[in-house]
């Protein structure tokens, strides 16, 4: 059993936890993802990898409730254990060679780009973060972003905190000032990093992205998570989830990654039916 | 006398239109008076031939006169001297193949029901044995088993019995490989493969599960962790796409994925959290066992028309005779001599159909079997909701891309000898669909056995 050791809540539905998962902490890399069941009856899905500690055993994961499994998983408690969590999985993100990068975050992406962000500043790499966010309320991990970058950029889509800007401006004007990045990474939406890497491509900077499709075993056994990259098909577990983003083709991902939408609800709808029929016994 | 019913004694099944819209095991298994019945009708020859057939050499003549007899346990007893998985065998051993095509009442008759005598000694063992597996006296020797299907079951089940303290790491939250994940319930109860798991624990077992081996630790970390070899019997889970024209729109699937989220999964279960397409209209593509599976997993999940779409003929179906005389039964149709185009979809990338090819067999390829070649001018579309892909596997590259030493050959297979299931490594074993490709649980389990014997071996001669 893996134990939430530490629970804390970043924003409204934003929550980041402590496992205690020594297998998966002596190997983690930044980049790599987990994938955890909450519950015997549960279903799988992947979590980025945070942040580790490979003397304590520990694995950070920061969610965002989207849905009825990471809804279940937020209603779960210090000292309550995970029924399965599995990794490190997927490759590790490969920084070599680079001296400057413009890391690009969208909402809870943001999360996922910090260790990224953390790792390069930590390796000397200048490092130029941009976090794009809907509005202040939902801000993130200010803070350790700051301490991961050599220039933090916040921008909100209302203007609520940092700037009134979308991302890809805030990029764009970066680049234009003359700013010799050797690589954007853009982690955040599909719709985000599409966009991110339609702003690079003129300029032809090197971007990778972080494919966030949709999984089952992650080990390569399924296919489910096939996307296509260069025209041609690949596994995101397995083949990255780092990719080439001027390669990827976003359409078909996203379409893809919407394919169970109606079940998704649905599955929703029961749980919240459960904790009501719950809560009724309760009382 | 023996009896010289030409015919096996029929297993009891559920009707068709009922049983293809539930879960619940297909065959329903032999009452004890059938199975004296059907064991009557076994000659027990001299020579034995069905044995030859049975790749671990089930004494089939001996057990069945002891299950004319009424002796069941005895039976049982007897079957467990060679096989590890009588309940899992009997139930999917191709035995139309193996040890019934070499039965001498196969001859002017049907053969003597091997398969499902031995699914019902070891069904009724399981139900009436009071016998509890002990735990033996440790040996101090450790070994690890990499990946919990029949083969690593077998070799950790071997080597537990043997005195080894054994350890097996499983990628999956769940043991027993494409026994659980792929295998339907409907053939192949998953309480019984749990049972089998359960009866290595006694005896020690120790299971890993949520391991990935290559990506936790890989080979070489778990020898420095102190184990002394390593049998390696990761499977051939890797799916192959069909290679056509829109593979990647919504509503495609591998048999792999489909089954998974079926299977292991549950996403049969009213109310699973597990999401899954409920296609009304499926085909597919392939023509074995996982095809098979495939096809009759999509009738149960709701479908209303469901095809396999095969490049050869009827008789070149490679999946078990029972299986597709199954299938049949449950309404899917056979497109034989089809091969599949493109995969048609709408502007939203939801499959609509797939686009065929009719094909006619010409002369004999490399594997004997006529090669099916296309008619020209004769496309055709079928209209779809679903495409399921089970056109075959092969070995994941995780081990392969991460255990220097370690020889693979062109198809991705661990290079081990069969004999003994040794690899290029030093004190790596492997054996199962890792070392063969995809093939079957008694081959895999077979290998196991072997492995098992050899690691003894290696493990004694080290520390002479
Ligand atoms: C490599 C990778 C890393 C990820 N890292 C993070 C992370 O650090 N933090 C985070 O909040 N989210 C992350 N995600 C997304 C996260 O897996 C989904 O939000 C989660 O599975 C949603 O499940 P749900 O049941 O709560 O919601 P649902 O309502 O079931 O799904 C909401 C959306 O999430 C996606 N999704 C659903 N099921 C899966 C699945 N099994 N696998 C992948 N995506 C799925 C779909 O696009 C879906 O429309 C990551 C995804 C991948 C592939
Ligand atoms: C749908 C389907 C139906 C079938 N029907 C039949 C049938 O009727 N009759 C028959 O005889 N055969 C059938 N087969 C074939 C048979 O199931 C296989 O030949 C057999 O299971 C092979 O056994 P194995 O132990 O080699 O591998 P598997 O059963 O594939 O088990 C391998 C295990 O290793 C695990 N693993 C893989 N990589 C790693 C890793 N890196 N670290 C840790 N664990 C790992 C996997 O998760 C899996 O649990 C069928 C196969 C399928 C898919
Ligand atoms: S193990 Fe399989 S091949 Fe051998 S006797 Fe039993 S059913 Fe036949
Ligand atoms: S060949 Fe057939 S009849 Fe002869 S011993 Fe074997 S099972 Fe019995
Ligand atoms: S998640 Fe199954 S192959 Fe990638
Ligand atoms: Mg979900």
């Amino acid at each position: 059993m893996y134990q939430i050791l530490k629970k804390q809540t970043l924003n409204v539905n934003t929550k980041l936890m402590v496992i205690h998962a020594p297998h998966v902490a002596r190997k983690a890399e930044p980049g790599q993802f987990i994938i955890l069941r909450v519950s015997a009856e549960g279903e799988r899905i992947p979590l980025t990898i945070a942040d580790f500690d490979r003397e304590n055993g520990t694995i950070t994961i920061i969610f965002q409730e989207v849905g009825a499994t990471t809804q279940a998983l937020g209603a779960l408690n210090e000292g309550d254990c995970l029924h399965d969590f599995v990794g490190p999985l997927g490759k590790e993100s490969e920084f070599d060679g680079f001296k400057k990068v413009a890391v690009v975050g969208g909402g809870l992406g943001c999360a996922i780009a910090y260790p990224q962000a953390k790792k390069l500043h930590e390796m000397g790499v200048e490092v130029d973060l941009i976090a794009g966010f809907r509005s202040k309320d939902i801000i993130i991990l200010e803070d350790e972003m700051k301490n991961a970058c050599t220039n933090l950029h916040i921008v909100t889509d209302d203007g609520s905190n940092g700037r009134k800007a979308l991302v890809t401006q805030v990029l764009k004007e970066l680049i234009d000032a003359g700013n010799q990045y050797d690589a954007v990474i853009a982690i955040g939406p599909m719709i985000m990093m599409k966009f991110v890497c339609e702003t690079t491509r003129p300029y032809g900077i090197k971007t990778i992205v972080s494919m966030n499709t949709i999984m089952v075993d992650g080990t390569g056994m399924c296919g489910g998570c096939r996307l296509t990259v260069g025209g041609e098909t690949k596994f995101a577990c397995v083949d990255g989830p780092d990719f080439d983003g001027h390669l990827v083709d976003f359409d078909s991902a996203m379409r893809r990654g919407a394919m169970y939408k109606a079940q998704e609800k649905a599955a929703v709808a029961r749980r919240e039916e459960h904790c009501n029929l719950y809560k009724m016994e309760v009382k | 006398m023996p009896n010289m019913n030409p015919k096996k004694c029929p297993m009891p099944e559920q009707a068709p239109d009922v049983r293809n819209k539930n879960f619940d095991e297909v065959t329903l298994g032999y009452t004890a008076e059938m199975a004296v019945e059907e064991a009557q009708r076994c000659l027990n020859c001299k020579n034995k031939p069905c044995m030859t057939g049975c790749p671990v050499q089930v004494k089939i003549p001996e057990f069945i006169a002891l299950v004319a007899e009424g002796k069941f346990l005895e039976a049982a007893a007897k079957i467990k001297e060679t096989s590890a998985l009588p309940a899992v065998c009997g139930r999917v051993c191709p035995q139309e193949s193996q040890c019934e095509c070499h039965c001498v009442r196969g001859i002017k008759g049907e053969a003597v029901a091997i398969g499902r005598l031995e699914r019902f000694v070891a069904d009724y063992a399981r139900e009436n044995s009071t016998e509890k597996p002990v735990k033996p006296a440790s040996n101090g020797h450790r070994v690890a088993i990499v990946g919990a299907g029949p083969a690593g079951l077998t070799c950790a089940g071997d080597l537990a019995r043997m005195g080894y303290e054994v350890t097996v790491f499983e990628a999956l939250h769940t043991a027993g490989g494409v026994l659980m994940y792929g295998i339907p319930e409907f053939r192949l109860p998953k309480a019984i493969v749990q049972k089998e798991i359960d009866t290595l624990k006694d005896l020690g077992v120790e299971f890993v599960l949520n391991f990935v081996v290559g990506r936790s630790e890989t080979i070489d970390e778990l020898f420095g962790d102190g184990f002394e070899a390593i049998f390696v019997g990761s499977g051939a889970g890797l799916p192959t796409f069909i290679g056509v024209p829109g593979e990647n729109a919504n509503g495609v699937y591998s048999a792999n994925e489909y089954l998974t989220r079926i299977n292991l999964m549950k996403a049969y279960k009213e109310n699973s959290d597990t999401p899954i397409y409920h296609a009304k209209k499926v085909a597919v593509v392939g023509g074995g066992n996982v095809a098979m599976d495939a096809a009759r997993c999509a009738k149960r999940m709701g479908a209303d028309e469901v095809y396999i779409v095969y490049r050869r003929s009827e008789k070149e179906l490679p999946a078990r005779l029972e299986e597709i005389h199954h299938a049949k039964e449950e309404g899917v149709v056979f497109k034989f001599l089809t091969a599949p185009l493109e995969v048609l979809s709408d502007e939203n990338f939801n499959v609509t159909g797939l686009k065929c090819q009719q094909m006619e067999l010409g002369e004999p390829d490399a594997s004997g079997r006529r090669r099916p070649i296309p008619v020209e001018g004769s496309e055709f579309v079928i209209d779809l909701d679903c495409v399921i892909a089970a056109i075959g596997t092969s070995p994941n590259p995780l081990i392969r891309h991460t255990t220097p030493g370690l020889e693979t050959n062109r198809k991705g297979c661990i290079v081990a000898d069969d004999e003994h299931g040794i690899t290029s490594k030093d004190g790596v074993f492997a054996g199962g669909d890792a070392v063969t490709g995809a093939a079957t649980v008694i081959l895999a389990m077979g290998a196991g056995k072997r492995a098992a014997a050899a690691m003894d071996e290696y493990i004694k001669n080290k520390n002479k």
